[in-house]
């Protein structure tokens, strides 16, 4: 399989005042494609920071990160949008959905501002994604009128709205209860297995950590374990 | 670009209170503007057709140095016939002009047999005076307004005059004038008619007929002292006012006629053609309004830039979260800068779309309603406001340029965001 993240090295240091900060200490990994990767470990331990820089929304200090054959640490910031827009999905913590857009118009707004597909193509991909997420019920409510699990299945939904290579999904579950957090881990799963796209999360929530086939343990800034669960078993409550 | 026209009308739709609120402070400044403009416009050029239509005519040509000296009513600055009757070739020939009359001015001094007092007589055709400023008659308050100066020896005489001298119509008077060789000669008239001035109750032209004021000051030729233009398209003041100089110019041996200067324009001949403008005092009024018309503007601009600045401005503070979602998700930033522009520029499209709409429904509801006002000596002036395409598209261009610009700045702001700080904003 080829490794469609590779890490060698990576240094990530903030500059506070006078003080340099360092959040990621020289890590490396390889990530290869279809997987299901989670980053676990503490508060400040560097798995927000990790994805960022795999998403290109932040650049490394130092080390060296090509995502799908891209040193993405020389992309500006142009080319970086336009290299999310093409391969990257983003599912966020706070689901991050446009309040006054309804569910359709929030998974069709990458579609329309990014990729600029025209309406017929729109139209059949979100209805597929819908159908996909389980919330072609719900394609014209407002994000006030649903759960935060639905929420978090338009998210994913829109994530991979562009057809992404890869989806990055900081703390998915951190705002849900333990039974919708397993839910959208296992739509995450079935999104992967259905699309062939890449998942690489993160989660300080050891229960859902072990839904992942990879396990990356951070902590202060350094890989502390790399956990492969080749035989790993589909949950009981899928 | 539709799609960024699409989500950027969403993005109104959404604010709606905020978007309706800047809306309307947009559409009232320019409701304001466009109504004053129409009122202003339509009082001044009231003014001006008082000016132009009653006394002056457009253009008046004379010998050069005679308006300079125009207080003196100088005898010996008259055109003399030769040139008279060129000039009369190059009007009845040249384009645009409506009508011309030729005056003879002097001063004189005026009696009702007791008491005596000093007028500017005004020496004129009835007919073409009539054509030339065809408000005139209408300045009549006592006599006919329609058999003007009608035989030799009439003389229309101003209200001032009249009521100080407790004169009407039918009365016999004096006029005593003295010649250009200095002899003096004097003769009886009787009052025809008591016309009012167009300013208020300061004027003192009296009107005989042209042959009895030759007669009066012994002219052995025919002289003028002025020649008043009546166009067809007073907006073409200017141009003509250079054509007739150029051609009148030719008339005294100068073929080249002068460059344009501002109010009058001489020829080298020692003719000067001079707009209304350069004679009346009434152009400083009018350029006044035409400097408040330009204030009002400069406060209706003040007002879009400074609401749709603090709308734009709250619009990207309000929205950080979403504007870094929206560039992690892979937007691009000139599209945030264009999303942003956008909205900034359809407020200033609703704006401009209500405010003309309104403007010219209260324009057209002020001509219904027919509001009169009066002005000096005139009563129930109908002011007629009106709007013309050109004063449209400058403001509606202006609005939307400041439109424009105000988003700028925030929307470029909101396409520089880093997406990392912006989806961790609170």
């Amino acid at each position: 399989m080829t490794a469609l993240i590779r890490a060698e090295g990576l240094v990530k240091t903030y500059r506070s005042g006078e003080v340099d900060v360092p959040a990621v200490r020289g890590i490396s990994f390889a990530i290869d494609e279809k997987s299901f990767v989670v980053f676990v470990g503490p508060s400040g331990s560097g798995k927000s920071t990790v994805l960022n820089m795999i998403g290109c929304l932040d650049h490394p200090t130092g080390g060296k990160l090509t995502v799908m054959g891209t040193d993405v640490s020389t992309l500006n910031r142009r080319s970086a949008a336009d290299f999310r827009g093409r391969h990257i999905g983003f599912v966020f913590q706070d689901f991050n959905l446009i309040p006054v857009l309804t569910v359709y118009e929030n998974i069709e707004y990458p579609l329309i501002m990014v990729q600029d597909w025209p309406e017929k193509k729109r139209r059949e991909q979100i209805g597929r994604l819908l159908d996909a997420v389980g919330m072609s019920a719900q394609a014209n409510k407002r994000p006030d009128q649903i759960s935060g699990g639905q929420k978090q299945r338009v998210a994913v939904a829109r994530a991979l709205a562009t057809n992404s290579d890869l989806v990055l999904a900081d703390e998915p579950t951190a705002n849900l209860d333990h039974d919708t957090a397993y839910r959208i881990i296992d739509l995450m799963k079935k999104m992967r297995n259905e699309f062939g796209t890449t998942f690489v999360f993160s989660t300080h929530d050891p229960k859902i950590m072990g839904e992942a086939e990879i396990i990356f343990t951070l902590e202060d800034g350094r890989l502390q374990q790399e956990q492969h669960r080749a035989n790993h078993q589909e949950p009981a409550h899928a | 670009m539709l799609n960024v026209l699409k989500i950027a009308l969403r993005n109104l739709a959404r604010f709606h209170r905020r978007t309706l609120l800047t809306s309307t402070l947009i559409t009232l400044g320019i409701v304001a503007v466009l109504l004053f403009i129409a009122t202003a416009g339509s009082f001044k050029g009231m003014m001006i057709g008082q000016f132009t239509d009653a006394i002056l005519g457009h253009l008046e040509i004379h010998r050069r140095g005679y308006v300079a000296s125009i207080d003196n009513l100088p005898l010996n600055l008259n055109i003399q016939p030769t040139m008279v009757g060129k000039i009369e070739d190059v009007l009845g020939k040249l384009d645009g002009v409506e009508a011309y009359s030729e005056r003879v001015k002097f001063g004189a001094m005026f009696s009702n047999f007791t008491e005596t007092t000093s007028v500017r007589v005004n020496g004129i055709d009835p007919q073409r005076e009539a054509a030339t400023t065809p408000l005139m008659p209408g300045r009549i308050t006592e006599g006919s307004k329609d058999n003007l100066l009608a035989k030799s020896g009439d003389i229309l005489i101003p209200t001032l005059l009249a009521r100080g001298l407790k004169l009407k119509v039918g009365d016999t008077v004096v006029l005593v004038a003295t010649n250009r060789d200095g002899s003096v000669n004097g003769r009886t008239f009787i009052v025809s008619g008591v016309m009012e001035a167009v300013s208020g109750p300061s004027g003192r032209d009296a009107y005989i007929r042209i042959d009895d004021a030759r007669n009066l000051l012994r002219m052995t030729q025919p002289e003028v002292s002025e020649i008043a233009v009546r166009l067809k398209n007073p907006a073409k003041i200017d141009e003509m006012r250079d054509r007739l100089a150029s051609q009148v110019g030719a008339l005294v041996g100068q073929a080249a006629a002068p460059g344009p200067a501002k109010k009058a324009s001489g020829t080298p001949g020692g003719l000067e053609v001079h707009t209304w403008a350069a004679l009346s005092p009434f152009s400083n009024i009018a350029n006044m309004i035409d400097l408040l018309t330009l204030f009002i503007k400069v406060m209706l601009v003040s007002i879009v830039l400074i609401s749709i600045l603090n709308v734009m401005v709250m619009a990207v503070y309000e929205r950080i979260r979403e504007i870094g979602t929206i560039a992690a998700i892979g937007t691009p930033p000139q599209r945030i800068l264009s999303l942003f522009l956008t909205e900034g520029l359809l407020l200033g499209c609703g704006g401009v779309v209500l405010g003309v709409a309104i403007s010219l429904a209260a324009v057209y509801v002020l001509n219904v309603w027919k509001i009169t006002f009066n002005f000096g000596m005139q009563q129930g002036l109908v002011l007629s406001p009106s709007l013309s395409a050109r004063d449209v598209m400058i403001i509606a261009g202006l609005v939307v340029l400041m439109a424009l610009l105000a988003s700028l700045q925030p929307a470029w702001k909101a396409s520089r965001m880093d997406p990392v700080k912006a989806l961790g904003h609170v």
